[in-house]
């Protein structure tokens, strides 16, 4: 999976866990929590739905590379290299 | 012959859990509607642990710890087990207080607080909003040597009244005091602030009705009057549980019992390393409770403006030795109007609550824990004739509920109504470092009790069994 249509797996998973967000006026640089009301059981819902889809797995130490879209992209992109959207 | 509750079990799972409490009915939804093989255990007959309720002849149903969780719940019923559970959560909004420092009746959420201690504690907008603030940025991670209490003395130098009004619903929420850590306050209030308090509509009864339906739904095999015996381990995992005079094959174990009942009955020392069992062994339980349950005649009622949560209290000042005394002082009134089940008989009832320490009833002979119960009924009709005028003449059914009873119904360590302190939490954590399948979904560290922590412990914990499945799947794969 190319980082765009990871981008696109990520916004379609925020777009589950936050219904009434407006998820088209994001912005990739700025943390998740300063732009959307999410808490840390939503984070978990991601870890656990990326896991669910992908078989991706994300230790709990390394959650705090899904700050923003664009580190959860890049901490992604290796671990997603070889998996078929 | 006895009935065999086992009869349609198999003999091998994915995932047995032990114990039906919030955290357990949660962990087990999840994983079943993931697609594991799940079989629930639970030693009482009914569903829910804590979350739990009683009928009594004349149409009276009593709920234990319905009244009342934060606005996170309708949340996290939604996502982790369905919309109709989500859309019966509905708030409560009469809270009220009563002592010799103050009485009033609030919304309970930031907006209502803020113009409360602005105009009835003449507090200075900022410090209110600093205060606010702080406790919102609290992490369960963060440090943790802060006490509650030094948080409020840093924010409302003596001022004992504030304190009162800001703490005297957690300790009644979670048991905890001015000596736990300042985080543990934080996380939770900030919780209830958000939006205020909320209950679920028809009762805990049918709370636990529509979740039983959601598991079977999710192919989750449940087992009542089936108390585990045994977690076996076998080369250092987890291999089955042994229960009814049976062994269930499992690889992986979520307990949703009492973490020292987890550690030391269920799995055995010998299991663990030494350093862990000290550590373990170190962690403080929560306080217990008691509670007296008292139903008005068909024919009677409360009057709604009386409220639905009543902090009352006759003691000048608020100190934990107080909250904790045998020589009670401090009561939760919990008022149940019939709108409550809309679908039952009309009925108004009444549940007091105060914290209590075992030790105070654990080693009483019969005969003095019968006294000692019926001073419990009366002192609390005294303090409830305060707020419903000749209480004891509308009253046709009363009983009271001890650590004793608790610790019967839950089997918790001490008769624990909130679980452990907040140490317990790290404990709880590790312990699938020190056997590998063995998980802890129980009420720990103050954050994870209550019904929204719990449940919410329970969605944390089926991750970790997840991704530990997972993983084992990946190995087997690769041999």
């Amino acid at each position: 999976m190319a980082p765009e249509e990871i981008r696109e797996v990520i916004i379609e998973i925020l777009g589950d866990i936050a219904p009434d967000e407006d998820l088209g006026t994001l912005d990739d640089a700025i943390a998740f929590r300063e732009q959307l009301e999410l808490d840390s059981m939503d984070f978990l819902d991601i870890v656990m739905e990326l896991r669910k889809r992908y078989r991706v797995q994300i230790p709990e130490d390394e959650y705090v590379q899904l700050a923003s879209m664009n580190s959860t992209v890049s901490y992604l992109t290796p671990k997603m290299a070889t998996i078929a959207k | 012959m006895p009935k065999d509750f086992l009869k349609d079990v198999q003999n091998r799972y994915d995932v047995v859990v032990i114990g039906s409490g919030l955290g357990g009915l949660t962990a087990a939804n999840i994983l079943g509607r993931q697609g594991r093989r799940v079989l629930l255990l639970e030693q009482h007959y009914k569903l829910g642990g804590l979350a739990t309720w009683f009928k009594r002849p004349g149409g009276h149903i009593f709920d234990i710890s319905l009244h009342g969780f934060p606005y996170g719940m309708v949340k996290s019923c939604k996502r982790y087990w369905s919309a109709e559970i989500a859309d019966s959560i509905v708030p409560l909004d009469g809270v009220r207080f009563d002592n010799p420092m103050f009485s009033l009746t609030t919304k309970y959420n930031r907006e209502d607080f803020t113009q409360l201690l602005q105009t009835q504690f003449g507090i200075a907008p900022q410090v209110i909003q600093d205060f606010f603030d702080t406790a919102r940025g609290m992490n369960f991670y963060d440090e943790q040597e802060t006490t509650t209490g030094q948080l409020f003395e840093k924010f409302f130098p003596g001022r004992e009244d504030v304190v009162r009004l800001l703490m005297e619903p957690i300790t009644y929420a979670n048991g905890s005091t001015l000596e736990d850590p300042a985080i543990t306050y934080g996380i939770v209030f900030s919780n209830f602030m958000s939006k205020g308090v909320y209950v679920f509509r028809g009762g805990t009864d049918r709370l636990i009705k529509l979740m039983q339906k959601e598991l079977e739904a999710n192919g989750v095999d449940i087992a009542i009057n089936s108390p585990a015996e045994k977690v076996l381990v076998e080369g250092g995992k987890v291999v089955g549980v042994k229960v009814g005079g049976r062994t269930i094959q499992t690889p992986v174990v979520v307990s949703n019992a009492n973490l020292l009942n987890t550690l030391f009955n269920l799995v055995g020392e010998e299991y663990l390393d030494r350093n862990f069992c000290d550590q373990a062994r170190a962690v403080r339980m929560n306080n217990s409770s008691t509670q007296v349950y008292m139903a008005l005649a068909p024919d009677q009622t409360v009057d709604r403006s009386t409220g639905d949560l009543l902090f009352s209290s006759t003691a000048h000042r608020f100190q934990t030795d107080l909250l904790l005394s045998r020589d009670i002082t401090s009561r939760t009134f919990s008022f149940y109007y019939p709108d409550m089940r809309p679908e039952g008989k009309a009925r108004h009832l009444i549940v007091s609550s105060t914290n209590a320490r075992w030790e105070d009833w654990s080693n009483l002979d019969e005969e003095s824990y019968q006294a000692s119960k019926q001073d419990l009924i009366e002192t609390t009709l005294d303090a409830l004739e305060k707020y419903l005028p000749n209480c004891r003449e509308k009253i046709v059914h009363v009983e009271a509920a001890t650590p004793r009873t608790f610790h019967h119904y839950t089997m918790h360590y001490h008769g624990s109504s909130f679980g452990t302190k907040f140490e317990g939490l790290a404990v709880s954590r590790e312990l699938p470092q020190q056997i590998p399948g063995l998980f802890h979904a129980g009420s720990v560290g103050i954050i994870m009790s209550g019904w929204l922590g719990t449940i919410n412990y329970g969605v944390i914990v089926s991750n970790d069994v997840d991704n530990y499945l997972m993983a084992a799947a990946n190995q087997a794969s690769l041999a």
